[in-house]
C-alpha cells in the first residue's frame, strides 16, 4: 500500500466516523434524509462498478433491489433478520449469475432494454404470484429495527463496497475490465475470459442492490410490486452515477447530494411533471458534464495546476 | 528446414455466406521459422489469421499448435497457449497508458505475471520498439507509428511461441522499416516462430525463410521468397495475365 493509498484510507475513514454521529443529532428529517441518500450512494456506487469499466448500461438496479426487500417481506415473521439478509444476498448471486449468463453475450442498446425488461418481467412475476395466492397486492415488514439502525447498516456497507471497488481497482480483475472497456476484441486476444470477468462484476453489483433492499424493508414498512421493483429507482440510479461521474469509485456519491435534493424540489413542486423533469435532467447531464461532477472537478484542479507550474 | 512442427494447418475452410474467403488451405510451421503470407487484396491472408488465432469460427479443418487442436478453442485459451497477434488496423485501448497497454499482454497471455514483476518486465518489449520514456503517455497521444510500436510490445510481453503479425510494418517509411525488420529478425532466435502477413516486398525477401500465396483463398504457390516472387502463376495473381 502507497503512502498515498493510506492517507486515503485514513480520510475515507474519518468521513464515515463522522457521518456516523447523524443518528445521535437528529432523529427527524435529517435522518430520513440520510438513509435516502446513503441508500442510493451505494445503489449508484454499485451500479458504477459494473457499468463504468464494461460500458453496459444495466437498468436491473430495481429487480435486485426489490427481490431484496421481497425476501425481507417475505420471510419477516419466520426468519431472523440477519439471516434474511444473507438470504437476499444469496438470492442477489443466484439470479445475477443467472442473468449475467444470459445476457452478457449480448451488448449495447440490447443490452439495456433487456436489463429494463427483466426488471419488469420479474415485477410482474412477483404481482401474479401475490395477488393470486396472498391475500393483498402488498406485504407488511413489521420489525423494531429502528431508523439509526438501518442508517448504520447502510454506512456499513457503504464502507464494504468501496473496500470493495478499492480491491477491484488494484486487481487483475479490475485491469482485465479497463481493457474490455477499451477494446473486447484485444481483450480476448490477450488471453482475457471477458464472459467471466463480466458476470462476476454483475453478480457483485446485483448482490448488493438485493442486500440494500433487504435492508431498507423494515423502513418502508410496506411493500409492493410497483414500489418494490419501480423502474424509477433504475433510472435514478443510472442518472446519479453519470452526473457524479462514473469514472471514479467516489463519484456517485457526489452525484447522488445534488441530485437527489433537486429531486426532492421537483416532485414536490412538479408533482405530475417528475419524469419530463428527470428526462430533461438525463439529457443535460449527458450533454454538459460527460464526465460528471467529479470531470469538472479533475478538469480544474488540472487547470490550476497547470497554470501553477 | 529441419526442426519440430510447431503449427499445422491443415485442409483449413471458411465461407462468409456464398464467398470462400479460406478455401481448403494447408501449411506448416517448423520452431524458428518465419513463414510469409501474401497475396493479392481480399485473397483471405487475414481470415486465416483470424482463424488461427480464434476471432474467427473455421468451418472445416484442423489447426494444431504442437500436438494439440487449437481450431475448436476460443481466442483467450489460443492467446494462453502461446500464439500472439497484432491487428491489420491498429487496435489501442483508449483508457489506458502506454505501461498499461504493453503490460496487458502480460496479465492474462501466455506468461503470466502482475504488480512489480510485471511492470520492470514490460520496460523491456518497451524499450526494444524504441518507447522507453513513454510509460505514463496516453496511448490516444501516440503518433501512428508509435502506436504500430505500442502494438509489439504487449504481444512480446507475453512471451509467445507463435507470433502472428498481420500487416504491422505497412504504413512505415523506409528507415523506420528498416528498424520495424530489424526487430521481427531478431525474434525466432529468443525461440519464436512468426507468421507474417505483408505487401511489403522488401520486408518479405528480407524476413522470410518461407511463403505461402493466397489468392482467392486458396494457396497457390510455396517456397522460398525469392522463388514464389518469381513464379508465373504468383505474378498473374498480382498483376493479371498480360503481364505474366
Amino acid at each position: 500500500m502507497t503512502g498515498h493509498e493510506k492517507r486515503g484510507f485514513v480520510v475515507v475513514g474519518l468521513m464515515f466516523g463522522a457521518v456516523a454521529f447523524l443518528p445521535l443529532l437528529d432523529s427527524g428529517v435529517w435522518l430520513s434524509l440520510g438513509v435516502d441518500l446513503a441508500m442510493y450512494t451505494v445503489l449508484a456506487t454499485a451500479w458504477t462498478l459494473f457499468s463504468d469499466p464494461t460500458h453496459y448500461i444495466s437498468l436491473a438496479t430495481a429487480a435486485f433491489f426489490g427481490l431484496g426487500m421481497y425476501v425481507v417481506g417475505g420471510g419477516v415473521e419466520l426468519l431472523p433478520f440477519p439471516v434474511l439478509v444473507l438470504l437476499a444476498a444469496i438470492g442477489g448471486v443466484a439470479v445475477s449469475a443467472i442473468i449475467g449468463l444470459a445476457t452478457l453475450r449480448i451488448s449495447g442498446v440490447y443490452f439495456v432494454i433487456f436489463t429494463l425488461g427483466l426488471a419488469e418481467l420479474i415485477r410482474q412475476i412477483v404481482a401474479w404470484v401475490q395477488t393470486t395466492m396472498g391475500r393483498s397486492s402488498g406485504l407488511y415488514v413489521l420489525t423494531n429495527i429502528t431508523k439509526p439502525m438501518i442508517y448504520w447498516q447502510l454506512l456499513a456497507l457503504a464502507a464494504l463496497v468501496y473496500l470493495i471497488g478499492w480491491w477491484i481497482g488494484r486487481s487483475r480483475l479490475g485491469f482485465a475490465l479497463r481493457i474490455i472497456g477499451s477494446d473486447e476484441v484485444v481483450a480476448v486476444h490477450s488471453g482475457i475470459d471477458t464472459a467471466r470477468a463480466k458476470v462476476l462484476l454483475f453478480i457483485i453489483s446485483g448482490t448488493i442492490a438485493s442486500i440494500i433492499g433487504a435492508i431498507l424493508a423494515p423502513r418502508w414498512t410496506y411493500i409492493e410490486p410497483t414500489i418494490a421493483f419501480s423502474p424509477m429507482i433504475s433510472f435514478l440510479v443510472v442518472i446519479m452515477a453519470l452526473l457524479g461521474g462514473a469514472h471514479r469509485l467516489w463519484g456517485p456519491l457526489v452525484g447522488v447530494i445534488p441530485f437527489y435534493m433537486l429531486w426532492g424540489l421537483i416532485s414536490a413542486h412538479f408533482p405530475n411533471q417528475t419524469m419530463l423533469v428527470m428526462g430533461v435532467a438525463f439529457l443535460l447531464i449527458v450533454y454538459l458534464i460527460p464526465n460528471g461532477v467529479v470531470g469538472l472537478i479533475e478538469k480544474s484542479t488540472h487547470r490550476l495546476k497547470r497554470g501553477d507550474g | 528446414m529441419a526442426g519440430d512442427l510447431v503449427l499445422s494447418v491443415s485442409d483449413v475452410t471458411k465461407t462468409f455466406g456464398g464467398l470462400v474467403a479460406v478455401d481448403a488451405l494447408s501449411f506448416d510451421l517448423v520452431e524458428h521459422e518465419v513463414l510469409g503470407l501474401i497475396g493479392p487484396n481480399g485473397s483471405g491472408k487475414t481470415t486465416m489469421m483470424n482463424l488461427i488465432s480464434g476471432a474467427l469460427k473455421i468451418d472445416s479443418g484442423r489447426i494444431h499448435l504442437y500436438d494439440q487442436e487449437i481450431s475448436r478453442s476460443p481466442a483467450r485459451v489460443i492467446t494462453r497457449m502461446g500464439v500472439a497477434r497484432t491487428f491489420q488496423i491498429v487496435r489501442m485501448l483508449p483508457s489506458l497508458t502506454v505501461i498499461e497497454s504493453v503490460s496487458a499482454g502480460g496479465v492474462f497471455g501466455h506468461h503470466q505475471r502482475w504488480g512489480r514483476e510485471l511492470e520492470d518486465y514490460a520496460r523491456g518489449p518497451l524499450a526494444r520498439v524504441g518507447l522507453d520514456g513513454a510509460e505514463h503517455t496516453p496511448v490516444t497521444a501516440l503518433t501512428y507509428i508509435d502506436q504500430k510500436r505500442v502494438e509489439l510490445a504487449p504481444v512480446l510481453v507475453s512471451d509467445p511461441r507463435v507470433l502472428l503479425l498481420d500487416e504491422w510494418l505497412a504504413g512505415l517509411n523506409p528507415s523506420e522499416l528498416k528498424t520495424g525488420i530489424f526487430l521481427v529478425e531478431a525474434l525466432p532466435a529468443e525461440g519464436r516462430t512468426i507468421i507474417v502477413v505483408e505487401h511489403v516486398m522488401d520486408a518479405i525477401r528480407s524476413l522470410c525463410d518461407r511463403c505461402v500465396v493466397m489468392n482467392s483463398g486458396a494457396k497457390i504457390a510455396e517456397d522460398a521468397p525469392t522463388d514464389v516472387l518469381a513464379d508465373g502463376e504468383v505474378i498473374r495473381a498480382y498483376l493479371g495475365d498480360d503481364d505474366a
